[in-house]
């Protein structure tokens, strides 16, 4: 295979620049990292453990394997929303090994508002279900929740992608051999109720996980009855009784101990579908990616830069070099598995979009991974370009990507801005995961050719009245544009509403796309029919 | 020479004697019971034959079973090794009226050495030094004390049928004396009715002194030097070496001639040890070494003897035995070195040494610069039936530093995993300031007891790198592994801590590791935290750098404990097991289960029986050890599923009491 040679000198002052930049942005997603890893702060994680729980993190830690990674989804959920009320969604997502069998693993924290569901706590439950249903994850639930947050009922009870296809996803993915299993650790009400009785298998905490359709106080109102929550629905019950769970466990440990028993019966092997070679560190270390890669979008750069501190041995087989050069294409290996990258390198022109539409293609006939590094300011415009046909070869890479079915993973490295973020797997196109950096920009188009296109038309209304707006004018109209594409475009608040599954550290990128590969080989690549090509 | 042997025995030494036979071309037969039925002595052999089942009564010491193997097998010869049927004069007789060669002395060179106050008699006669002592009937005590001044003080005036101390009195003056006596008397008279006392010359600083012997049938006679085995616990010997440190060449040929002469007097053939006691208060003097007695085997600490002197006795035992003469004259024989024997054995120093059982779940022994003479293999099992020992270690240098410097790091390189060894205590000997100069006598090892049994306590380096293996960042990836695989203890933003919770000797550590973006590690125990990076971690092996020192350790995991070999230190770490605990509680309060393999000696109660909590109820012996175990609790008694005599497992559960009212 051939190898890259960087051509970037690591002393340099651009590159001392550039990793000071990259390093301030981190600093920011680092902060709220810390601020979404302390849950509900420290008077309810005190008394969380005063109740004798574990907390949510660490009862992932703790089901995990000893030492397995864990890929966290959608730490960032919520940032900044519901006055801060809602670190991480008060819920944690992610893949974990158990028993050495990638789960996707969905627990919540009850130190964040008892646990109760936020419009973002149900849209992060289902974007984790739907990775364990596209990647053949079997699911584990520690559940510790109040259900639906009541002030919010609107926003998560009755639309089709709210609390209801919780369950639906449940029933559906048992239906397709996908294990569900739940541990009741806490609070289980109402519709939270079915979370365990819809599982596979299923553990109760004694003396501490409680399921019910109703709890006490709406039992009393109801039919007058004063039980205790214990003696309603409490672990003695459920598995001496009605059934509901399986499984008495004694406490936390035990029961996360009883969970990986139950995984360690689930008789699952991972197919064997991709040829593996035996994985191998980049030549250059990752580490240099905050140095070769300028953080302002508008300075170019070769990204195949990017490519040697991210694939195996910094080998690289470029595919049509010479051809659309604005789009990089080629074989590589992450952590031992082949991958096929796409990768922008400047503005696409209809021979990079039918490159990349070719690319795909080959992948798909081979059944070999798809990484996107998506850096894109859009297609070319202008007179020659449409006459040239630039929407029906846009058309082509938009098709190609959307019918494929080999595992795509899209990492956000930098622009993902108009038709550009279609073309290059952006979220609408179901990526198996998207990943993105943090001097990422995610919009629509920039912020100052949004303010532009907004001034030229308010320009043409003055002026059509014979009115004169000012260059002082101008500026103070399109400032504030400016500003909130800046803010709307920001990686944390694309990262709170959940239009990626995380932020990453860009020197782990090489780490996230391999686990995120993996994780995805657990799923059979299906053959893939593709749309008609516009010719 | 023979065509084929039986050998008579099992572990290290049916091994050893099955090697050097092998090497001459002799078919080897080996004999087994039923629970050596898998055993490396089996396993070496040309065929192999059941004698019983495991008890050494109707195996190892059954005499029809062995002579019916010999026959059938068509053996010329048998091979007793040590223990066991070695000594048993009657055993030589009926091999040899099975027209079979016993290899080893003949029966009556075994029985005058076997009587004792016989022998020392035949010693005297025959101008070997015994102890001098007083063993006559003439109680009166001006007449005992006119012995003790010829005998010279100190004397040890002692209860005839004594033991354990008690009637034992050391009498430094003539002055003393007659106090002393009444003492001993009055003792004697009430602890074992019987006040006759005998006195012995008291031994300030003894050493135990041995030298090994050969004769053949042609009347020659030769001395292969001494060995030093003064480090012993109770009798046993701990560790051997040879020659002995300080000894005089004008000692050593006293000695030597002191020997040979007591060997001929009893007629002896093939090879011998005689035992003396050797005063070493003032040095090693050639007028201070008394006969004690004459081992007619070949002894457990032969292969000093062999490093020295470039000799395979086992070779010259096939060769006296067949009708040769000695392979060697005394002149031939030189001393070439030194050499150091340590005994390796399943037993709990720390715990008074009480004898360990288990199943060896690892086993390494360092053969590459030590002799390793061992029966047992990774995967054997340590039975209560026979003497527990694991392997000799045997090291050889150009002087006795370099050799022992060789023995201390031999036993530092030793592991054994799932059985309790004496490993750490032999350390600890092998590095003790004044047996590294020579300095020692057979009491050194009680002196020093605590110091040597004592294990210090895990070091915080010690409970990182457990705590790093618990969390799996020394598992050595696969040639094709995932990063799910490889990435241990990956997180996206924090070095999200991660939790091992090790507990040594049931006290509990939770200890915390973060792995941070470029692969180090902050390992935090009880607020003291430590900035690391793994070097190498080769199978069970680990090599990291923590705060700038590089320490490393080998390791052996299973899933619910972890053993650290760190240099001389062991240790070893027991790891939370949430669901084991549950099946263990759902028995112990209604049942009694056996704590070891052993056999039931008596059962106190019957179904129906009511018993009080602490009673005992069934008395078990393992080990040699009685054990008793006792009711958990209140209650009536439901079933017993045990009678006295009964061989049981570890774990079987012997008796249950019946529910508790709810």
């Amino acid at each position: 295979m051939a190898t890259l040679k960087s051509q970037i000198p690591t002393g340099s002052e651009s590159f001392k620049h550039n990793r000071e930049q990259h390093l301030q942005a981190m600093g920011l997603v680092r902060d709220a990292s810390e601020l979404a890893l302390m849950g509900g702060g420290e008077g309810p994680r005190e008394r969380h453990i005063a109740r004798g729980k574990i907390l949510p993190r660490e009862r992932v830690a703790r089901l995990i394997d000893p030492g397995s990674p864990f890929l966290e989804v959608g730490q960032f959920a919520a940032h900044s929303m519901y006055d801060g009320a809602s670190p991480s969604a008060g819920i944690v997502t992610g893949v974990g090994r158990v028993n050495g069998i990638e789960c996707m693993i969905v627990a919540n924290d009850a130190t964040v508002k008892g646990g109760t569901y936020y419009p973002l706590t149900v849209k992060k439950h289902l974007r984790a279900q739907e990775i364990a249903m596209e990647n053949n994850l079997p699911c584990i639930y520690l559940v510790d929740s109040g259900g639906a947050n009541l002030p919010q009922q609107d926003e998560v009870f009755p639309d089709r992608d709210h609390f209801g296809r919780i369950f639906f996803n449940q029933a559906n993915m048992s239906a397709r051999g996908i294990p569900q299993i739940a541990v009741v650790m806490g609070s289980c009400t109402a519709g939270g109720a079915y979370v365990p009785a819809m599982c596979d298998e299923t553990i109760i905490v004694k003396e501490q996980g409680t399921i019910f359709l109703a709890g006490p106080p709406l039992v009393k109102a109801a039919t007058g009855e004063v039980v205790s929550a214990e003696d309603l629905g409490g672990g003695d019950v459920h598995t001496r009784l009605s059934g509901v769970a399986d499984h008495l466990a004694r406490d936390d440990a035990h029961a996360l101990a009883l969970a990986r028993q139950a995984v360690s019966n689930l008789n699952r092997r991972k197919p064997d579908q991709v040829k593996l070679q035996t994985p191998e560190d980049p030549l250059y270390d990752p580490e240099e990616i905050l140095g070769v890669v300028p953080t302002d979008l508008k300075t170019p750069y070769d990204v195949r830069e990017v490519i040697a501190r991210v694939v195996d041995g910094s080998r690289f087989d470029e595919f049509k070099a010479r051809y659309g050069t604005t789009l990089v294409t080629g074989f590589a290996h992450i952590h031992g598995m082949p991958v096929g990258i796409i990768a922008n390198n400047g503005i696409l022109f209809s021979e990079a979009a039918l490159k990349g539409a070719h690319f795909v293609e080959l992948c798909c006939q081979r059944k070999i991974p798809l990484v996107f590094l998506q850096n894109i300011t859009g297609f070319m415009v202008g007179q020659k370009y449409e006459a040239g046909g630039i929407a029906k070869d846009g058309a082509k890479l938009v098709t190609a990507v959307a019918c494929a079915k080999v595992p795509k993973i899209t990492m956000l490295i930098g622009g993902s801005f108009g038709a550009g973020n279609y073309g290059m797997c952006g979220r609408a196109y179901s990526p198996r995961m998207l990943w993105t950096w943090p001097n990422s920009r995610i919009s629509v188009m920039g912020g100052p050719q949004a303010a532009g296109v907004l001034a030229t038309v308010r320009r043409d209304g003055i002026e059509r009245k014979g009115g004169e707006w000012s260059t002082q004018d101008e500026a103070a109209f399109k400032q504030p544009i400016i500003d909130q594409f800046e803010e709307q475009g920001h990686p944390l608040y694309a990262s709170a509403r959940l239009w990626d599954d995380g932020i990453v550290d860009p020197r782990k990128t090489r780490d996230v796309l391999g686990l995120s590969l993996a994780a995805t080989l657990n799923a059979p690549i299906e053959d893939t029919p593709f749309g008609v090509f516009r010719m | 020479m023979f065509r084929k042997i039986l050998i008579a025995n099992r572990g290290e030494i049916a091994c050893r004697i099955a090697k050097s036979a092998k090497a001459l071309g002799i078919k080897v037969v080996a004999v087994y019971s039923d629970a050596d039925r898998d055993a490396r002595h089996v396993q070496m052999a040309d065929e192999a034959y059941r004698l019983g089942p495991p008890p050494v009564a109707e195996s190892y010491l059954n005499v029809d079973a062995l002579l019916k193997a010999a026959k059938h097998s068509g053996a010329d010869a048998i091979h007793p090794g040590y223990g066991f049927l070695s000594e048993n004069p009657e055993f030589v007789e009926a091999v040899e009226a099975a027209g079979l060669v016993f290899i080893g002395p003949p029966a009556d060179a075994i029985r005058a050495m076997g009587l004792k106050d016989a022998a020392k008699a035949l010693m005297e006669k025959s101008g070997v030094p015994v102890v001098p002592g007083y063993h006559g009937a003439n109680q009166d005590a001006e007449f005992l004390k006119a012995e003790s001044d010829k005998i010279g003080y100190p004397v040890l005036i002692k209860a005839r049928a004594g033991g354990g101390g008690k009637g034992m009195r050391r009498v430094d003056a003539p002055a003393d004396f007659v106090e002393a006596l009444e003492g001993a008397q009055r003792e004697g008279q009430s602890s074992f009715g019987d006040p006759r006392v005998l006195i012995e010359k008291y031994i300030l600083s003894p050493r135990h002194i041995e030298v090994q012997v050969f004769c053949d049938g042609h009347g020659n006679a030769v001395h292969l030097f001494e060995r030093d085995c003064s480090l012993q616990r109770r009798h046993q010997k701990v560790i051997e070496e040879a020659p002995a440190p300080g000894m005089t060449e004008e000692m050593r040929a006293a000695m030597g001639n002191a020997a040979v002469k007591a060997a001929q007097a009893v007629g002896y053939e093939g090879a011998g040890t005689v035992e003396f006691i050797v005063d070493g208060s003032d040095g090693l003097r050639a007028d201070r070494f008394w006969f004690m007695e004459m081992n007619t085997r070949l002894q457990v600490e032969h292969p000093v003897t062999e490093a020295i002197t470039g000799q395979d006795l086992v070779n010259w035992q096939f060769s006296v035995a067949a009708g040769g003469s000695l392979p060697k004259a005394q002149s031939d024989l030189s001393i070439n070195g030194h050499s150091f024997e340590a005994r390796i054995y399943a037993e709990d120093a720390e715990a008074g040494f009480l004898p360990a059982t288990g199943t060896l779940k690892e086993l390494k022994l360092p053969s590459r610069f030590a002799r390793v003479d061992s029966g047992i293999r990774a995967g054997d099992t340590i039975t209560p039936f026979y003497d527990p020992m694991i392997a000799k270690v045997i090291t050889h240098g150009e002087t006795r530093e370099a050799a022992l410097a060789k023995l201390a790091l031999a036993l530092e390189k030793s592991q054994a995993v799932g059985c309790t060894t004496n490993i750490t205590f032999l350390h600890k000997l092998a590095t003790h300031a004044g047996f590294m100069k020579g300095e020692m006598d057979t009491g050194l090892i009680d002196r020093e007891l605590e110091k040597l049994t004592t294990a210090p306590t895990p070091t915080n380096h010690a409970l990182a790198l457990a705590a790093l293996i618990e969390l799996g960042f020394a598992d050595a990836p696969a040639e094709t592994a995932s990063p799910w695989d490889t990435l241990t203890g990956w997180r996206q933003w924090s070095a999200a801590k991660q939790f091992a919770h090790l507990s040594w000797r049931g006290e509990p550590t939770e200890v915390s590791a973060g792995r941070h973006h470029d692969g180090s590690l902050t390992v935090s125990i009880e607020g003291t935290s430590f900035d690391l990076r793994i070097l190498s971690n080769k199978g069970q092996h680990l090599r990291i750098d923590i705060d700038g020192t590089v320490i490393t350790t080998d390791f052996f995991q299973s899933d619910t404990s972890l053993t650290l070999f760190m240099g001389e230190n062991t240790w070893h770490f027991d790891l939370p097991d949430h669901l084991a605990e549950e099946s263990h509680e759902g028995v112990s309060g209604n049942a009694i289960s056996s704590p070891m393999p052993g056999q039931v000696r008596a059962v106190n109660c019957a179904a129906g029986d009511t018993v009080k909590e602490g009673e005992t109820l069934i008395v078990t012996e393992a080990m040699k050890m009685e054990h008793s175990l006792t009711a958990p609790r209140d209650g009536i008694v439901a079933e017993v599923m045990a009678k006295a005599g009964d061989q049981v497992e570890e774990g079987a559960i012997l008796l249950t009491l019946e529910e508790e009212d709810a």
